[in-house]
């Protein structure tokens, strides 16, 4: 990329060769209208209001790229006609109804229609009947739809589910004497609009991973949140700048707050809003806003017996549900009481990192989601990518449509989500513990065999022979034929026979025996047949990689060997690393934390079970704030220090207050965030100094990135072989929660609450006989539980998974660490 | 019994009801003064206002207001406590809950709870004002796009706290009145301006 100078509107900006002559306008703050246009997705061309003339040509904005010298106006008068034409169509048969929609005032076409100046009205048009319709959470108006299609481009290039497309609107046609009389691209503009209207593929309703993107990027209220309909008007809300506690993703989000009502005046979130044009949510983060923990006051004989508690203990077990500045005092804690830390999650993440680095020589991985979405080559491994980090598959999606990119999918339950997001993409639904042979074989396939350890590129080699296949190929040859012809001969006018020579070629098809390259790997990993064709077609023009490892990887019995050989992968391919944590900030734990693997005698838990249990979903011992009533820091999945702030008052005591009340000395929590260990990466900043927002041009100006430390490395790159044998092709069950659930705080928000079950395929419960509801034994080596089969759409194959997010499920109990383990399933 | 003069002709003229009031000027001298005082003092005009008192009484001539049990009528544009209006026919609410009164109140004192009815409409569950906080400037009567809440007459506000609410079944026009056609229309703040459908560019319809 290089950078260039263009001129708009007379004044010379720097942008990059082959930027959007929108984005560049943008970036430097001048404004061009446009609505239909999404940043990070493929220009619609549904709005044509971004039209400039661009060296005396008109362009519009959103799809025509910066060339070096180019000059560009943004008004012309002949523009200025077609901006005015167009808005004045959107205004066609548009139900006044501002005063009730749920757009209220924050309405693209309000403001464009009085930016535009529209003051009277030239075009009509018979209007067409267009009931409203319940999708589920989305509730969508077709009467107050304009068809930017917005909702279908993030749909399609951003998620992923294209769950949206357009249907026939029936309207009449536009009277024919428009088309002469008004501005071309405002005609051309309304002949789309006339024609279709939005629906989801499903049919009535909505069959997607509910992620509500669609309502958030809609410029109009035609798309809104079912829940949020008719109970609050955008100005009220007081937005809180904050990130997403649900998942290590760390998104930007405001949570609205109001009053709860007029009898009630506790503020409330009413709905959670995100700058959809530089981060998409998914619907854990959009729907599960109100995970607080109501109602709490100071109870003192509560504090009382914590602090006891605290006195006897000997372990804190935790969950990594908590802030950066929690996680210190914790350590605190440790370092002067002598607590073991608990947290077998993080500690797996804390592991498997130092593993890492014991070959990489870095303390943190080298890629964020943000190479991800540049990428155009994007492999995940061992991870359920769609609800391990929904901001992962985005990004792998976002790659996959937009880089004409293609991708690779390790994981051994297969996920038709992933296999919708491009043609080029393949899924190996390989066995579990074959993780290691997919890591070999990236190292295989990518890896710079000058320079890898002998032993490795050895390794490698005993996987391929050389086979001899026969292949069809098709030839094409020359045939000379005799054809007799009846020709007229003109003289005698009598039809004569005469033989002619044709030469014609033909397509044959004939077999050839050729010696090919078998790479026992792909078998192994059940790569789909030909794959080692479609992968040199992948390839073609590739140039920037991307390597998504989960945390199946983590809890791996061999996680140092997977460790050690992500990291060989970073050191000899081209790919760009990316590491998931599991939980929202299981990054900033790992990195702040000392931690132990056992507990002691007397345990108190924090958001998790102990011996005393602090909790802040309500249920403990003494109540605790929730991660949306406190403010502090998460270290989210792009090495990202985020700030989060308080959206909801709280009344009681804080984990700080306990710190205090043992010795410690600190006003509030956030005094810690500036102590944050700068040996971990960390920075010395006060919480109050962290900023939480985007700019113009799509850049991200929240809190501050960690450093990454070099590590002393001993220089040995050995790498352990695997063994094949252990695959576990028997019947196994899997650790994962379903889409929208991430933890017990999810599941507590009013849209989402749901009980947990065994989360089975369409098709294997079919196979089984089982119907949505029967009760199942589900038994390991570890124990057995009784739970409800749950239909899972978006998942297929036989593996049937258990959740973690329901307090009631003890699903981890029945895990030895790893995420998969072999089961027997008995209808009861 | 109410006294009303001709103040429509607003200039300062002879025919017009308004006059110049003849002011003598100030005393300037201190023996001026001392004879000012000395004057007004003995002239005796004390009794004639007294006697003024006295002959009214006895002639039971009575010119205030007896208020409480009399009011004087108040002009359509004074601002006194909300109605909330109905529409005429359907004897539905006007309110749609736009909040736009909500909105623009300088002294912040509506409120108003809303949700989506059974017939997916916007339906205003409450609505209160804090009289105690409402200066009576009269801005959510003008904002208001269905002239739903317009400034009544009653001005009687007196309570016993600062705050005082008046909440949606207080200000509503019930429906017996309603349908006694009770319910009065305010040429005041926030009325249909005279001449208003000149004014509007009307929108062609396909129809």
């Amino acid at each position: 990329m290089n950078e260039i100078t263009i001129t708009i509107d007379g004044r010379a900006i720097k942008t990059q060769e082959g930027e959007y002559i929108l984005n560049a306008a943008r970036a430097n703050g001048i404004f061009i209208p446009a609505i239909c246009y999404l940043t990070r997705c493929s220009p619609t061309l549904a709005c044509r209001i971004c039209l400039v003339e661009a060296d005396g040509k008109q362009v519009y904005a959103c799809n025509a790229k910066a060339k070096e010298g180019m000059d560009i106006t943004t008004t012309t008068p002949n523009i200025l006609a077609e901006r005015r034409a167009i808005m004045e169509v959107y205004d066609v048969n548009h139900p006044l109804e501002c005063g009730v929609c749920d757009q209220s005032g924050e309405c693209e076409l309000q403001n464009y229609t009085l930016e535009v100046g529209v003051d009277s009205q030239t075009y009509s048009i018979k209007d067409t009947h267009k009931p409203a319709q319940d999708w589920g959470l989305i509730h969508y108006d077709p009467a107050l739809c304009i068809m930017c299609e917005r909702c279908i481009t993030v749909c399609k290039d951003m998620i992923g589910d294209a769950a949206l497309s357009t249907v026939a609107r029936g309207s009449d046609a536009i009277e024919a004497t428009f088309k002469e009389t008004m501005p071309k691209d405002a005609y051309a503009m309304w002949n789309k609009l006339n024609k279709s209207l939005i629906a989801p593929n499903a049919g009535d309703k909505l069959d997607c991973t509910n992620c509500g993107e669609c309502s958030a990027v809609c410029p109009v209220g035609a798309l809104v949140s079912s829940d949020y309909q008719y109970t609050s008007n955008a100005w009220e809300h007081k937005q809180i700048p904050a990130t997403c506690a649900h998942c290590s993703a760390g998104c930007q989000i405001s949570y609205d707050i109001k009053h709860t009502s007029i009898v009630d005046t506790e503020p409330k979130i009413y709905r959670v809003k995100n700058e959809w044009n530089y981060v998409s949510l998914c619907g854990a983060g959009r729907y599960g806003y109100d995970f607080e923990n109501r109602n709490v006051s100071k109870d003192a004989a509560a504090f009382i017996k914590a602090l006891d508690a605290f006195k006897k203990a000997d372990t804190i077990k935790f969950t990594s549900t908590i802030t950066n500045e929690e996680a210190l005092i914790l350590q605190r804690l440790k370092d002067k009481f002598g607590y073991r830390l608990v947290n077998n999650e993080a500690l797996a993440f804390k592991t498997f990192l130092s593993d890492y680095s014991a070959i990489s020589g870095k303390s943190l991985y080298s890629g964020d989601l943000k190479a991800v979405h540049a990428a155009d080559f994007v492999v995940s491994i061992g991870s359920a990518l769609k609800t391990d980090n929904p901001n992962a598959r985005f990004a792998m999606n976002n790659a996959l449509s937009m880089n004409k990119g293609a991708g690779l999918y390790f994981h051994p339950i297969n996920d038709p989500v992933v296999e919708g997001m491009s043609k080029n993409i393949t899924q190996f639904n390989h066995a579990p513990m074959m993780e290691e042979a997919a890591l070999y074989l990236l190292l295989d396939l990518f890896g710079d065999k000058d320079h890898m350890p002998a032993s490795v590129v050895e390794y490698l080699a005993t996987f391929h022979s050389s086979k001899t296949v026969t292949v069809e190929e098709s030839v094409d040859e020359k045939v000379t034929e005799t054809v007799v012809k009846k020709v007229l001969n003109e003289e005698t006018g009598v039809e004569e026979e005469v033989s002619e020579e044709v030469t014609k070629t033909i397509k044959k098809k004939i077999s050839k025996e050729v010696e090919v390259d078998d790479n026992a790997l792909f078998a192994l990993l059940n790569a789909p047949a030909g794959f080692a064709d479609t992968l040199t077609k992948y390839l073609a023009k590739k140039e920037s990689f991307a390597l998504m490892v989960g945390p199946d990887l983590y809890t791996h019995p061999n996680s140092a060997n997977c460790a050690r050989l992500v990291a060989l992968i970073e050191k000899y391919t081209s790919f760009n690393v990316t590491m998931i944590p599991n939980l929202s900030n299981t990054l900033g734990v790992a990195m702040i934390c000392d931690l132990d693997a056992e507990c002691g005698n007397y345990t108190i838990g924090y958001n998790t079970v102990g011996n005393f249990t602090l909790s802040a979903l309500g249920e403990g011992d003494l109540d605790m704030p929730s991660l949306n009533q406190q403010e502090g820091t998460f270290t989210g999945i792009d090495k990202q220090v985020n700030p989060t702030n308080a959206a909801l008052p709280y009344g009681g005591y804080v984990l700080n207050d306990i710190a205090n009340a043992l010795g410690m000395n600190a006003k509030y929590t956030v005094e810690y965030t500036a102590q944050l260990p700068r040996s971990a990466g960390f920075k010395a900043l006060d919480f109050d100094a962290l900023p939480n927002h985007y700019t113009n041009a799509g850049e991200e100006v929240r809190g501050y990135m960690l450093d990454i430390q070099d590590v002393a490395t001993s220089g040995d790159e050995s790498v352990k072989t695997f063994d094949a044998a252990k695959a576990m092709n028997e019947k196994v069950v899997y650790l994962a929660n379903p889409v929208l659930q991430f933890s017990p705080f999810t599941a507590r928000a009013h849209q989402l609450q749901s009980k947990g079950g065994l989360y089975v395929s369409a098709s294997a419960m079919e196979a089984s006989g089982w119907s949505e509801g029967d009760r199942v034994n589900v038994k390991t080596s570890r124990g057995e539980m009784n739970v409800a089969v749950i239909k899972d759409g978006k998942i297929e194959g036989d593996i049937a998974y258990l959740p973690t997010f329901d307090t009631e499920i003890n699903s981890e109990a029945l895990f030895d660490g790893y995420r998969f383990a072999s089961v027997s399933i008995q209808k009861v | 019994m109410h006294h009303e003069e001709v103040f429509t002709d607003r200039n300062v003229n002879e025919s017009s009801a308004y006059y110049y009031v003849d002011i003598e000027n100030y005393p300037t001298t201190g023996w001026d003064k001392f004879k000012q005082v000395v004057k007004r003092t003995f002239s005796g005009e004390l009794f004639v206002g007294l006697w003024v008192v006295m002959r009214e009484m006895i002639k039971f001539d009575i010119h205030t207001v007896q208020y409480p049990m009399e009011k004087l009528p108040i002009g359509p544009r004074y601002r006194a406590v909300h109605k909330l209006l109905r529409l005429w026919e359907s004897g539905y609410e006007r309110c749609i809950g736009c909040g736009l009164c909500e909105k623009i109140c300088i002294s912040d004192c509506i409120r108003m709870d809303t949700r989506i009815d059974e017939n997916s409409r916007k339906e205003v569950t409450e609505y209160s004002i804090n009289l105690g906080r409402c200066i009576f400037c009269g801005y959510c009567a003008e904002v208001c796009p269905e002239l739903a809440i317009v400034h009544g007459q009653r001005y009687e506000n007196a309570s016993e706290q600062r705050a005082h609410f008046v909440i949606k079944d207080d200000m509503l026009t019930p429906l017996d009145m309603l349908k006694a056609g009770q319910q009065a229309e305010y040429p005041g703040f926030g009325a249909i301006i005279p001449g208003s459908d000149e004014s509007v560019k009307k929108t062609p319809l396909a129809y």
